[in-house]
């Protein structure tokens, strides 16, 4: 349970780093508050969208469902479900392998780093070490029954 | 539980509130972008614009350029550097650089003219002039206005941000601007890149090539030997 509250906590906060990259990219934002990192640089290079949607904005979907299953996991009727931490672990493995090919453009392709981008990672990766073991755990013991 | 959901709450109002802040615009960085009106001093009509190569060159090409128009962009990324090693490192040439910005359809032509001028005053005008132009793509197309990304590139071409911040907010060389775009009009460009080799406006018309560069360099060298 305990688990399940922290991945909530973390999924809220990437999603508010995610929309507040979002809002950037689609123009209600109008400067990004970066200190001294390179964030509009990142943003508004070819990178900052796939398949012509902003990065940001598989981030939100991402840490929503995260955040909605996480709360669902957490409610006295799917607290003993394993479905709940099947479907954490499988979003959060793709997040982080999504984080990485990002980081990895940041580093190597653009030479610039987002600090908002950064903050995301280290949410995903959180979440992925919070939410993967208790996965594994439960699919090794399904195995052994 | 319900501790958990307080905690749950807090996190979201506090990023509600600096999602909030941070979203209050930049007046400053929007008025540069167009700021037709400006008071153009003696010393905005001196400058000459920024200089690549040996002051002693032979030849000397003027370049009227608009940093948001493609032409100029695919001209400086494709032919520029060849232009650049064969012509002006080799001491023919000496080129200048003088704004143009065309404004209207290209909503950023001041405020990049601008930015590479701020960068200019810290001696990284030929760096910012490039990283504009590698990055057109981005933010010429882009209707977000792009002061945020000029400040990034700045910096990344080695200016100090404080500064550059500084010029940019007081628009220091709008003026400057002006002079240049007055001076492209009377010397009758009506669009860019339009180049004046040694003093005389030279169309390209089968496009402003580093070989056509190369050709036009040759032919007045010859001249004068």
């Amino acid at each position: 349970m305990r688990h399940r509250q922290a991945i909530a906590l973390l999924a809220l906060v990437g999603f508010c780093i995610a929309l507040y990259l979002w809002m950037y990219k689609v123009g209600i934002i109008g400067r990004l508050q970066c200190g001294t990192g390179s964030c509009e640089y990142v943003q508004t290079s070819r990178y900052g969208a796939l398949f012509g949607v902003p990065v940001a904005f598989y981030g939100m979907v991402g840490y929503a469902v995260i955040f909605a299953v996480t709360l669902a996991g957490l409610q006295p009727a799917f607290a003993d479900r394993r479905w709940p931490t099947t479907v954490v672990a499988a979003c959060a493995a793709g997040g982080l392998l999504f984080t990485l090919y990002l980081t990895y453009i940041e580093l190597f392709v653009l030479h610039a780093i987002c600090r908002w981008c950064v903050g995301s990672a280290i949410v995903i990766t959180l979440i992925a070490a919070v939410a993967i073991p208790p996965a594994v755990r439960q699919t090794h013991g399904a195995e052994s029954r | 539980m319900k501790r958990f959901y307080a905690l749950l709450g807090l996190v979201a109002v506090v990023a509600a509130v600096l999602i909030w802040k941070g979203s209050r615009p930049q007046t400053a960085a929007l008025a540069a972008s167009d700021s037709p009106r400006v008071t153009v001093t003696a010393a905005d009509s001196a400058f000459r614009g920024f200089t690549l190569g040996s002051d002693s060159a032979p030849v000397e090409v003027v370049e009227y350029a608009d940093f948001q128009c493609p032409h100029c962009g695919e001209f400086t990324v494709v032919q520029f550097p060849t232009i650049r090693d064969q012509l002006i490192n080799a001491g023919r040439v000496r080129w200048r650089f003088r704004d143009f910005p065309i404004g209207g359809a290209f909503a950023w032509s001041r405020v990049s003219a601008l930015a590479a001028q701020c960068a200019g005053e810290q001696g990284r005008f030929w760096e910012m002039a490039d990283a504009l132009y590698q990055r057109q793509s981005d933010w010429g197309r882009n209707p977000k206005n792009p002061s945020g990304t000029f400040h990034d590139l700045a910096r990344a071409a080695g200016v100090d941000a404080g500064k550059y911040d500084a010029c940019m907010d007081a628009q220091r060389y709008a003026g400057r601007l002006e002079a240049s775009h007055q001076e492209g009009i009377a010397r009758g460009v009506n669009g860019t890149p339009t180049f004046f080799i040694n003093g005389r406006l030279h169309e390209f018309p089968r496009g402003a090539t580093s070989d056509a560069f190369q050709a036009v360099v040759d032919s007045l060298l010859r001249k004068r030997s």
